[in-house]
């Protein structure tokens, strides 16, 4: 299989699966969600991983959030093997370099949209001043000046997934991993997210992996990894130069 | 994450459930309540008994037929004339005073009720029953050995026994017979002292037709003897003169012992009851904690996404079911004292006074305390199946 080309070789493995294979039992079926996958994700790269319902995408994604501990291979967040890592670790690893955007935003419904950005810096034990200026200042980021203080409830989808990203961002981690990021939002509030992902990506040139099957939102990234049947197909750059033109552009074609 | 967290937290959330977390905290309250309200109100009955036994005070000694524990009163010689000067031979004996006291019929201005009619003689009354109790004569005076009929009514026995004033120098009918009422009492505290009637031993011999019989030898020490060395030679010397020990001394204290051992059985059991109730209570509090855990499966799972260890969910749920059983706690402490409040007013109307809730300090803390331990340990197993929940489930949850 192809690597990456060569704008990625002095560039930092951020997260690299080896041979990981994952299998787990849905009733009395053993189902191998993943056979065997390797891949590099650099540091400041925009990945899009595609692939039918039931590829095994979901799993890969939650293999390289840390949240899924591969049954099989190897997995190395910043060079470090995370089958040492103890679930204590793994949480504070997730808390810390990693950041969630779910398909069904998964805010925590009893606490405003401040308090829902400030919790993952709750459990980081960042002081309660520090955590509610930073909260602001992203939910301000992200337009939401005036849903501070508004609950999961009181907000249409969009302005609950921008809440979702701002918590994302919260911790200032190394990489953003989205799961569906659109998929409950209609099409013109979903490109406004991605926009928002992709000005956060370029800006403060974080990583960033979508797992999406909407091949617009897949037009955003600089790799695209297609995964089916719990294994990569095609690998490869979205171009042979950044294209950030053309990802603004996708929405129209 | 800090405490402080938690407990913000663990109060959004509650407040989140309100319904649910309501009808947890009713269950925990209505125990507290329970505990709080029995406690303080057999600890005030108890501080009751005692006070009105330190107004007999130490030095008085009651002898009553039968022996306590063995068919009390039942079959028993009664106490006669004789007795009565053997323990007047006693070393250390004051006065010994021969009591008659029967319920029997009383009527004035026509209304009738039933009372104790307490015969006792009028040169020793005073002595033995009023002083040693702390009561006095607030109107009129102890009936002279001359008025055959006169009578000293308790404080209660007007206004409250009868419906009518009976006021001094009025006319009261007992069992039969026209009595002048000659003097009033004060209070005692309790409704069954403060409503008899005093009347001489020699009249309530003659209307009741009991002319030996005696209920009760009240006896009084002298200042400088030890009651309880007295009683013992009491004992002694009327077990030699009757022949066997069918009759019971008792001294104040060993009468106060008695009355507070089978009222410290009553506390036990009431409270036995009510802890029970606080046991249900923290099953409701483990039942609800349980159904929040699955409830929030999803919340658990995007807290250790976004970075809460296995300690944070297991803490969050703990405090969580800490705080249900507090305020509960807290409630139940207010609604226990109101309770004994209440039952204190309603010992005063029905004539007894002298009981007072005892609500201490140590009891609101221990009861807080026990309400939040409560929580705490029935918030522990389903905060364990929280934190041990994997976050990929967790998260598929729906």
């Amino acid at each position: 299989m192809p690597e990456h080309a060569s704008k990625h070789e002095h560039t930092e493995v951020l997260i690299r699966l080896d041979k990981v294979r994952k299998t787990y039992a849905l009733g009395k079926v053993m189902v191998q969600a993943l056979r065997g996958v390797s891949l590099q994700v650099y540091r400041g790269e925009f990945v899009a991983i595609m692939g039918p319902s039931g590829s095994g995408k979901s799993t890969l994604m939650n293999t390289l959030g840390a949240l899924d501990v591969p049954t099989g291979g190897k997995l190395y967040f910043e060079g470090k093997d995370l089958s040492k890592f103890s679930e204590s670790e793994l949480a504070r690893l997730r808390g810390k370099k990693i950041g969630f955007i779910f398909q069904q935003f998964n805010l925590i419904p009893n606490l405003t949209a401040i308090e829902n950005v400030a919790l993952p810096m709750v459990f980081q034990g960042v002081p309660e001043k520090d955590r509610l200026a930073r909260a602001k200042k992203l939910l301000v980021e992200l337009g939401l000046e005036k849903r501070l203080n508004h609950r999961p409830m009181e907000m249409s989808g969009g302005e609950q997934q921008r809440v979702a990203i701002a918590r994302a961002f919260a911790n200032n981690p190394d990489v953003i991993l989205a799961d569906e990021p659109t998929g409950n939002l209609d099409s013109k509030t979903g490109k406004q997210i991605m926009s928002f992902l992709w000005e956060l990506h370029l800006r403060e040139n974080k990583t960033i992996i979508v797992v999406t099957h909407d091949p617009t939102i897949a037009g955003y990234a600089e790799t695209l990894v297609n995964i089916r049947d719990g294994e990569i197909m095609h690998n490869h750059q979205a171009s042979s130069q950044y294209l950030w033109p053309k990802a603004r552009g996708v929405g129209k074609k | 994450m800090m405490f402080k967290e938690y407990l913000l937290f663990a109060v959004s959330s509650v407040r989140h459930r309100q319904r649910r977390s309501w009808l947890t905290i009713l269950g925990i309250f209505i125990g507290i309540a329970a505990v709080v309200g029995l406690i303080s109100v057999s600890q005030g009955l108890n501080n009751a008994v005692s006070a009105q036994f330190q107004m007999i005070g130490t030095d008085v000694i009651t002898i009553i037929p039968g022996r306590i524990g063995a068919g009390m009163g039942i079959g028993s010689a009664p106490l006669v004339d004789k007795d009565v000067k053997v323990i007047e031979g006693v070393r250390g004996v004051d006065v010994v005073a021969p009591v008659l006291a029967r319920m029997t019929k009383a009527t004035f201005s026509g209304e009738d009720v039933y009372t104790y009619a307490m015969g006792v003689p009028p040169d020793k009354i005073d002595k033995v029953m009023f002083s040693t109790q702390g009561i006095h004569i607030i109107e009129g005076r102890i009936t002279p050995p001359s008025e055959k009929y006169g009578a000293v009514i308790g404080y209660s026995v007007t206004d409250d026994l009868f419906k009518h004033d009976v006021h001094v120098g009025g006319k009261l009918e007992i069992a039969g017979k026209s009595f002048k009422v000659t003097g009033r009492l004060s209070r005692v505290g309790n409704r069954q002292d403060d409503t008899q009637i005093y009347i001489q031993l020699d009249t309530a011999r003659e209307i009741f037709d009991e002319p030996t019989k005696i209920s009760t030898l009240m006896v009084k020490v002298k200042e400088s003897s030890d009651p309880e060395a007295v009683a013992k030679d009491i004992k002694d010397k009327l077990k030699k003169s009757r022949g066997e020990e069918d009759f019971t001394v008792m001294t104040a204290q060993q009468l106060q012992e008695t009355v507070q051992s089978v009222l410290g059985i009553i506390q036990v059991v009431l409270i036995g009851i009510a802890a029970i109730s606080l046991l249900v209570g923290g099953v409701g509090i483990m039942n609800t904690m349980y159904t929040s855990v699955q409830e929030r499966t999803r919340q658990i799972g995007i807290m250790k996404a976004i970075g809460a260890t296995n300690e944070d969910i297991q803490l969050i749920f703990m405090v969580e079911s800490g705080l249900l059983g507090l305020i509960g706690g807290a409630i139940g402490c207010t609604l226990g004292i109101l309770l004994a409040l209440g039952v204190e007013y309603g010992a005063a109307q029905a004539g007894f006074s002298a009981l007072k809730a005892s609500v201490t300090p140590e009891l609101i803390l221990l009861a807080l305390g026990f309400s939040f331990v409560v929580g705490i340990l029935s918030g522990t197993l389903p905060a364990r199946n929280a934190a041990k929940m994997n976050p990929v489930d967790a998260l598929r949850y729906e």
